[in-house]
């Protein structure tokens, strides 16, 4: 592939529920500025997986996880590592739009107050940077005040990814960021996911097969508990290596 | 099966069906070249207008299925190589055609020297006997006989290339005989092109089963195995 650093690694990574397994020995490298997307049925883990990446799942009772995320070439299972922190590296956006009852602003504007930024001007200015980078901007410059609830689904989802982007991460996760929108919604979040991998890492967990083609540089397919294959997307999408992989993009799953 | 499969299924029923019409188009053509029958003539070139129907409508069923199911992997690749292996079955359709105008204008019965020293019925059994075979290595998904296939084409390529001089050499002993020698040398010229078209139809083949590409490979390395 291309020469990109690596940004975050999976190495050897068990995760289990109690005593479900629910992860087997996953081993995978994403490359910086690039899209990843993983894919697969249910249940196969995916999302746990995903999840890992910013310590998600810790606070999940009987929830435990074996061998090292690095982030930059560090462990961010580290003892030594506040999560707090890792979480202003690694955003998260989640599958349904989860704006806090308060203004458009305020929402942006909330991981940056939590960290102590008080200055108006300051926060106005990032408001607006975050606001750009998401495209949400010139729908809701004149707004700013007006509740987020009021938005519509497709505005909601890009003010969260504004509200993720504002706290300047390097890392954006998706769960199935696009998969409670209408077409033209989610053809934005895509334009946007596009837009985004020039500044960020992102890995994406989609169910939409055409989603992940249109939008990842490469695709990891899972099988419970299992990564069953990580390659070009393109190269999944034409010829994939795995049988498993073939029967589950083409539909002749079980 | 799944509803895909069943779509994809009709569709290869579609082309063994188009596959028939045109090797009947093939095997007659040879008959006809021997016998004079004209009737057999009139009913290859009739046949060519059916060929079209299916041509047209095996594209709009595919077209269907990329608009309709985002074919992916090896259901994308199948659809891909149908695709040209239906614009070949059509072409080799049509040459046929043109051999039956050509067997038509070349007044019957044409001598049995020029058909002898030009070797156009030695290539006419190559060419059956390819056509045959291309249609089991694309039922059985054989790439070991489409790539067998494209080095047989050889023959077919090796005769054409000698077609001029012998042609020249036929017309100089029997000048009184020059419009059946121009009409077996267009015969030739169509017997090869049918054997590439059966050769891209091969490529397609290997193209859908191993996803590998063998079209404008060197001629050395196309018939061989990748490993």
């Amino acid at each position: 592939m291309s020469k990109k650093q690596i940004k975050l690694e999976a190495r050897d990574i068990n995760a289990y529920y109690g005593d479900f397994h629910a992860l087997k020995g996953i081993n995978v490298a994403m490359e910086e500025k690039t899209v990843t997307a993983f894919i697969g049925p249910s249940g196969c883990g995916k999302s746990t997986f995903l999840r890992i990446f910013n310590r998600m799942n810790d606070y999940i009772d009987g929830f435990k996880t074996e061998g090292e995320i690095l982030l930059d070439g560090e462990n961010i299972y580290a003892k030594n590592v506040l999560v707090d922190e890792l979480r202003k590296r690694v955003g998260m956006v989640f599958q349904k739009p989860n704006p806090f009852p308060k203004s458009i602003y305020e929402n942006v504007v909330y991981g940056l107050k939590i960290q102590g930024m008080s200055n108006k001007a300051a926060l106005a200015e990032a408001a607006e940077k975050a606001l750009h980078q998401a495209a949400l901007w010139n729908e809701v410059k004149d707004n700013l005040n007006k509740s987020a609830l009021a938005l519509s689904g497709g505005q909601q989802q890009r003010l969260c990814i504004a509200r993720a982007l504002a706290i300047s991460p390097s890392v954006l996760l998706m769960d199935e960021p696009a998969s409670a929108l209408d077409p033209i919604s989610t053809a934005k979040i895509e334009e946007l996911i596009h837009q985004l991998k020039e500044q960020y890492t992102i890995v994406i967990v989609t169910h939409n097969m055409q989603q992940a083609g249109r939008v990842s540089d490469t695709t990891a397919f899972f099988y419970m508990g299992e990564l069953v294959e990580h390659a070009k997307t393109k190269t999944i999408f034409t010829n994939p290596k795995d049988k498993r992989t073939e029967d589950y993009i083409t539909g002749r799953f079980g | 099966m799944n509803h895909l499969d069943k779509e994809l299924l009709a569709i290869k029923d579609k082309v063994n069906e188009m596959w028939s019409l045109v090797e009947f188009q093939m095997l007659a053509g040879k008959d006809a070249l021997l016998n004079g029958d004209e009737e057999l003539l009139r009913k290859i070139i009739k046949r060519g207008k059916k060929v079209n129907a299916y041509d047209i409508k095996i594209d709009r069923m595919c077209e269907n299925i990329f608009a309709l199911y985002n074919p992916v992997a090896v259901d994308l690749r199948w659809l891909m190589a149908i695709l040209k292996i239906n614009a070949n079955i059509e072409r080799i359709g049509d040459s046929s055609e043109g051999i039956a105008q050509l067997i038509r204008e070349a007044n019957f019965p044409v001598d049995p020297e020029l058909l002898e020293t030009t070797r156009v019925l030695e290539m006419y059994d190559a060419a059956e006997s390819m056509l045959a075979d291309v249609q089991r290595a694309f039922y059985e998904e054989n790439t070991e006989l489409a790539r067998d296939l494209i080095k047989r084409d050889k023959l077919l390529n090796k005769i054409h290339v000698k077609t001029d001089k012998v042609i020249i050499r036929y017309i100089q002993a029997h000048p009184d005989n020059i419009n059946q020698s121009l009409k077996v040398s267009g015969i030739i010229r169509k017997l090869e092109r049918i054997g590439d078209q059966i050769t891209n139809i091969a490529e397609e083949i290997i193209f859908y089963v191993d996803a590998k590409v063998v079209k404008h490979k060197q001629k050395k390395k196309r018939g061989k195995d990748p490993q």
